[in-house]
Formats: structure tokens, C-alpha cells, sequence
């Protein structure tokens, strides 16, 4: 997974309510056994025409977005289907944080565990910052160590959750640090099935006596 | 005494095998053990491969059922592959990966295939009380058993294959308390498209939410899975209901379901799957389900839906929040604000989805379709929501009715809810549709959808319009 301490980019704004996870990745994206070339799916019904031109219109396709690193999103960002594809089109295209105000909670499960840091401001703080960008685009500092963020006209602090910024700082192995609790699941596991008889059955039998 | 807790915390608590946290409370991070998860072929593939890579794994593989359910053709020869390359690679690695891990997989040409959330409840492997995850946001269906359900990503199922937990966060509780009846005509489609337009697409955003009162009591199980599976387009994390006998009468008899033994003694335990009185939620919503009319859809979020009766909104006339989403939604809807919703003409019409294709929504709809015709220029179709309720159905000669009417018999799968198959709308087509995502290109790039029952679908199919299914009498 990505690590996730200090970085300046281009941000830009995208600042539709509810932009959901068929929008960011669209299903012929999904076909896939791997997590490869996936950076040309991202939100790419808005990115190309149906002759996959570039829509000049859209902000991440303007020649000063091209190196975007951060999104200033709409509220509910990433709702919908649990696709964690969302999360790896961001990564591989280079948006390394998004900055909006609530997010689908599974979309935002998936951009811890791969490094993708998603920002939840107040709204007011959201507006503050929305309100410095030129045209919906300008450039950011986010540095997660000292919890600050900054553009040229804006400087503030924000709130994150200690769990999550530690993990974005050291890129842990999640199914690693959980297995150094082996010993604790498989008490657990043995004392409660004992106590559930009823779950013992698993999928594989037809019917549990 | 111990505090009063909701039913959440209670499943929540029975699952805790550590916590992170000194805590407790809402936000509590801890270490959740999870029984059982169904798998399908698109969202697992990379975390077989996550396993295979890092040389682990499945912790228990007799709690993982693997189903294809997405990307297959819904073709009525189904034999005959329509596959297209990527599908048939998902497919095959499906099993594959069953085979190497020991999980047990439904492939295209079992006889118990289907939808995923269909299958689970269906094969009696959802029981009271427990924790069921998995990588498909609509896992909320199992909340109608009294089963803490959700939503999980890729590198979550991983997690949760190597190690049979998560890492989980306590989620704030909400209770969405139905007094009243449903009228004749309206369904749980109706009612939970309600909750949504009135919280929001993210009203419950955070929160475990736990329906409750007299008209989620009276309502069969079928209809309470429709209310926990749509209820995730609110934001609800997880949606919760007391089980009570009807679930018990439901799981027995199920194939997979615990001996009439077992089923005796989790009775004892199931009794107690309930919030405390006295439980404190931090958040409490009222409706009556007296005055809830038959919903459709107008927009492009699932909380842009108002009742048949009423017209397209006008921008204009919302509050300045909501305009430019109104704008932008009736633009790539098509619609004019101030058309009366019974005035929209369609183009095609789906019955179908882990929403609304079980049995009793196909009776549903096959009560309105009898002795009619879809109208002309219309194409219907419906895909039952597994293979067994296809069989069921045909048993009663439901199918006979659907054709005889002129919709498509399709085989099961996900099919026209999210047209990641060869099921798909034409850009600019519109559809009446049972499913429960309106998203723009959800159901093909430049499709329109409109939600609603199964029952209102086959009112608009013999309509040719969006109708109004309690002004056509049943046919009996
Ligand atoms: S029917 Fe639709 S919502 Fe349900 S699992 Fe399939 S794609 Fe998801």
C-alpha cells in the first residue's frame, strides 16, 4: 500500500453531491482478474465521448489538472457499489487524497487499506477552501504529520481519525498485523461456535444435525 | 444491571474477539470475527490472489460459498456461453480458486445459481445473530434476519478469508420506527424509497439503522429483505430487524438450514435478538406507512423519487442545495419539470435484482400481468432472482403468465441491474425498472432509469408509461 506523509499537488474540484462508484469506475472497467489499467477507467464516461475523445469541459482534463494529485468532492463521494476498483483507478491515475465532506462508507474502507487518504472537513472549512481555488483548480500542500493543510491563500488544521493516519504514515500490512492474534481468534472461534452449535455447519454440508 | 442495549450492539458485542480501544461506544475499533461471507466473481478475483501471493490461506473455507452472479449472460440459452472474454476469465478463476481453497463454488450451470443475496437466504445458511460480510454493498439484505450484513471491499474479503475477521468500527444506531399499514397496491419498495427520500442518499450515512414497528412487523420476509437491501442507498451501513417467527418459519426447511433439533435450542437465543426497551439510538425517525403512495424515481440518486401522482420537480422550486443536482439529473434524464410522472413513456421494462425478484415479487407482478399485454414498442423481460425461484415459479406457471403477456423468461443473474453483462439499456432508452440504483449508466452508458416495485414495472410495461398500479384492477 501507499504511504501517506506529506504531498503538494494540483487539486480539483468536483463538487456534485453523491458521486457514486459506477461514476468513478464504470463496469467495463470490472472485467479484470487483476488490478492493473484501471487509470483509464477513472470517471471515464466524463472524462472521453463516445468516441473516446478527451471532453475538454471536463476539469481533469484541463492542461493545468494534468498532474492532479488531490480532489475537493460533494457530499456522499463514493456511495454505491463496493467496487474496490474506485480506489485503484484513483491511485494508478495519481489522486492521492480527496477532500470533501462524507464519503460511502465502503469506498472509504477501501481507500485505507490501499493508501488513499480521504479528508472529512466541515462544511464550512470545505467552503473556505473550495472558495480559494481559481476556476475550481489550484495547488495544495496536505501534510498528515502535523495535520495542516495549505494552498497559497489558505492554511488550516484538520481532525483524523489517530488509527487511520498511523496506517497512512507506515503502509501496514493489515492481514499481517491481525495474524499476530492468531491465538486469540481461534480461542474466541472455538469457545463461541460451542456455544452456537447451530453455526457449526458450514456451506459445504447440506444440512447440519 | 447492564445498560440497555440496541440490537446491534448486542450482535456486535457476541462478535468481539479484542478491542483496539479503551473506549468503547460508537467508533469503537475492534477486532470483529465474521461467520460466514458469499463470494462472487467480480469483486473476489485479487483477493484470491492477495492469498495466493502472500502464500496463505483461508481460515475456514466451509464459511465462504462462491456464486456467478454478475457478469453472466441471463440468455435463455444459457448453455450456449454469450460470454464475452473477460466474463469467462472471472468465471473460470472463480473455480478455480474454489477448488485450490476448498470453498465451495455455484457455478453458471447449477442448479442452485443466482444472485448472491438471493442464494444465501435461500439456501438457509443467513441464521439470527449472525455477522455476514461481503464484497457487495447490498449485504444489508441479511438484516431481515437479524443478521449485522455489510458491504466490504476487495482487500477486506482478503482479510477476511485469511483471518475470518475485520477490523472493524462500532457504527453510530439509528431506528426508523413504521407505524400504520401499507395500503393496497404499495409495497416495501414503496416504503423504503420513502425512508430514502426523506433522510436523503446519505441520511443514515454512519450508522447501523434498525427498522422497527407495526407495519415492518406484518410484512413477510421476502418484503423485509427488500427494506434492508435498498436500505444501503441512504448510507445505512447495516439495517437491522428483530427476527421473529415468521424468520424461523422461513428458514426451516431450508436446505442448509440447522436440524429441527438445533433450530429448537437458537429459538431459545433468537428470542433475545431485540433492542432493549429502554435502548438509546442516536438517532429516531417516525413515518406512517398509511399515507406512503407508490414511488417512482426521477432522478439520478435513489432519494430523487417522488409519488406516481406527483410531476417532475421543478429545480427552481428546491431548496438551493439540491438545484444543481435537480438540473443536472433532469438533464441526462430527459425530462421537463412540471411533466406529470404518468406521462413519461417507456422503452423497456425489468423485473429483476437481489431487490425484487424473489418469489412472492414475482406473484406480485404476474397478478397485475395476467389476462394483459406489454404494450407495443416495449421490451420486457424479467430475470427471477436465482435459479431456484425460476424453478419455483415455473412450478406455479408464473412463467406462463410473464410470456403470454410478452416479457423475456431470462435465466438468473444481475442482469439489467447493472448491465455488466450482455443485459444493457441503449444510451437514451428508458426504463421502468425493480432494481435500486438510478445511477447515471448504471444500467448501460446514457440509459434512463426509473425505480420502483416489481408491481408498478408490469403496471408501466401493459401501460407503455409510468402508471399507477392501484388504477388497474387486479385481473383475477
Ligand atoms: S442484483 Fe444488482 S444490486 Fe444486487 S448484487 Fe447484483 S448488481 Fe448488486
Amino acid at each position: 500500500m501507499e504511504h501517506f506523509v506529506r504531498l503538494s499537488g494540483p487539486v480539483a474540484a468536483m463538487p456534485a453531491a453523491n458521486i457514486d462508484t459506477d461514476v468513478i469506475m464504470p463496469k467495463t472497467f470490472l472485467k479484470g482478474i487483476d488490478r492493473l489499467g484501471l487509470a483509464v477507467g477513472l470517471f471515464h464516461d466524463l472524462r472521453f465521448d463516445e468516441n473516446g475523445a478527451l471532453r475538454p469541459e471536463f476539469i481533469l482534463n484541463r492542461r493545468d489538472m494534468a498532474e492532479t494529485r488531490f480532489l475537493l468532492v460533494g457530499p456522499n463521494f463514493g456511495c454505491g457499489s463496493s467496487r474496490e476498483h474506485a480506489v485503484w483507478g484513483m491511485l494508478q491515475y495519481g489522486i492521492r487524497g480527496i477532500i470533501g465532506s462524507s464519503f460511502g462508507a465502503i469506498f472509504a474502507d477501501n481507500a485505507a487499506n490501499n493508501g488513499l487518504l480521504l479528508l472529512s472537513l466541515p462544511p464550512a472549512q470545505l467552503a473556505e477552501l473550495a472558495a480559494c481555488l481559481d476556476d475550481g483548480a489550484g495547488q495544495i500542500t496536505v501534510d498528515l504529520e502535523a495535520q495542516r493543510i495549505e494552498t497559497g491563500a489558505y492554511a488550516g488544521s484538520f481532525d483524523i481519525d489517530q488509527a487511520l493516519r498511523r496506517a497512512l504514515m507506515l503502509g501496514l500490512d493489515r492481514i499481517g498485523e491481525t495474524l499476530t492474534y492468531t491465538d486469540r481468534i481461534r480461542a474466541f472461534e472455538k469457545a463461541y461456535l460451542a456455544g452456537k452449535p447451530w453455526l457449526m455447519g458450514g456451506h459445504g454440508d447440506e444440512r447440519v444435525s | 444491571m447492564s445498560a440497555p442495549k440496541t440490537l446491534y450492539d448486542k450482535i456486535v458485542d457476541e462478535h468481539r474477539i479484542l478491542s483496539f480501544d479503551e473506549a468503547g461506544g460508537a467508533g469503537e475499533r475492534l477486532l470483529l470475527y465474521i461467520d460466514r461471507t458469499v463470494l462472487n466473481e467480480y469483486t473476489s478475483p485479487q483477493a484470491f490472489s492477495g492469498l495466493r501471493d502472500a502464500g496463505r490461506k483461508p481460515w475456514r473455507p466451509e464459511a465462504s460459498l462462491g456464486v456467478v452472479d454478475h457478469v453472466n449472460s441471463t440468455n435463455p440459452d444459457r448453455e450456449a456461453g454469450h460470454l464475452d472474454d473477460g466474463a469467462r476469465r472471472q468465471i473460470a478463476y472463480l473455480s478455480e480458486n474454489g477448488r485450490d481453497f476448498g470453498i465451495e463454488i455455484f457455478d453458471l450451470f447449477d442448479s442452485r445459481q443466482g444472485i448472491e443475496h438471493v442464494v444465501m437466504p435461500e439456501l438457509g445458511l443467513v441464521l439470527p445473530g449472525m455477522v455476514i460480510a461481503a464484497g457487495d454493498s447490498h449485504s444489508t439484505t441479511y438484516g431481515a434476519f437479524g443478521v449485522v450484513g455489510f458491504g466490504i471491499g476487495t482487500s477486506d474479503i482478503e482479510h477476511l478469508l485469511a483471518t475470518q475477521t475485520l477490523v472493524y468500527r462500532r457504527l453510530k444506531t439509528m431506528r426508523v420506527t413504521v407505524d400504520g399499514r401499507l395500503a393496497p397496491g404499495v409495497t416495501a419498495k414503496d416504503l423504503i424509497m420513502e425512508v430514502i427520500r426523506r433522510i436523503g442518499a446519505d441520511g443514515a450515512s454512519g450508522h447501523a439503522v434498525e427498522f422497527a414497528g407495526e407495519a415492518i412487523d406484518a410484512l413477510g420476509v421476502e418484503a423485509r429483505m427488500t427494506i434492508c437491501n435498498m436500505a444501503v442507498e441512504c448510507g445505512a451501513r447495516v439495517a437491522l430487524m428483530a427476527p421473529d417467527d415468521k424468520v424461523v418459519d422461513y428458514i426451516d426447511g431450508c436446505p442448509r438450514a440447522p436440524s429441527a433439533d438445533l433450530l429448537e435450542r437458537a429459538q431459545i437465543e433468537w428470542r433475545t435478538l431485540r433492542s432493549d426497551p429502554d435502548a438509546r439510538f442516536d438517532k429516531d425517525v417516525w413515518l406512517s406507512a398509511d399515507d406512503i403512495p407508490p414511488m417512482v424515481s426521477w432522478g439520478t440518486s435513489p432519494d430523487q423519487s417522488l409519488a406516481i401522482t406527483d410531476v417532475v420537480p421543478d429545480p427552481e422550486a428546491l431548496p438551493p442545495a439540491r438545484r444543481a443536482d435537480a438540473v443536472r439529473a433532469l438533464a441526462y434524464m430527459g425530462l421537463a419539470p412540471n411533466t406529470p410522472l404518468q406521462e413519461i413513456t417507456i422503452d423497456r421494462a425489468f423485473i429483476g435484482s437481489c431487490t425484487n425478484a424473489r418469489l412472492s415479487d414475482i406473484r406480485d407482478a404476474a397478478s397485475i400481468l395476467k389476462g394483459r399485454k406489454v404494450a407495443p414498442g416495449v421490451r420486457a423481460m424479467i430475470s427471477p432472482g436465482s435459479s431456484g425461484v425460476r424453478s419455483a415459479a415455473e412450478a406455479e406457471g408464473l412463467d406462463r403468465i410473464f410470456i403470454e403477456a410478452g416479457f423475456e423468461w431470462r435465466r438468473s443473474g444481475c442482469s439489467l441491474c447493472l448491465a455488466m453483462n450482455d443485459d444493457s439499456l441503449a444510451p437514451g432508452e428508458r426504463c421502468a425498472s425493480s432494481t435500486n440504483r438510478n445511477f447515471e449508466g448504471r444500467q448501460g452508458v446514457g440509459g434512463r432509469t426509473h425505480l420502483m416495485s416489481p408491481a408498478m414495472v408490469a403496471a408501466a410495461a401493459v401501460s407503455g408509461r409510468l402508471a399507477d398500479v392501484r388504477t388497474l384492477a387486479v385481473a383475477s
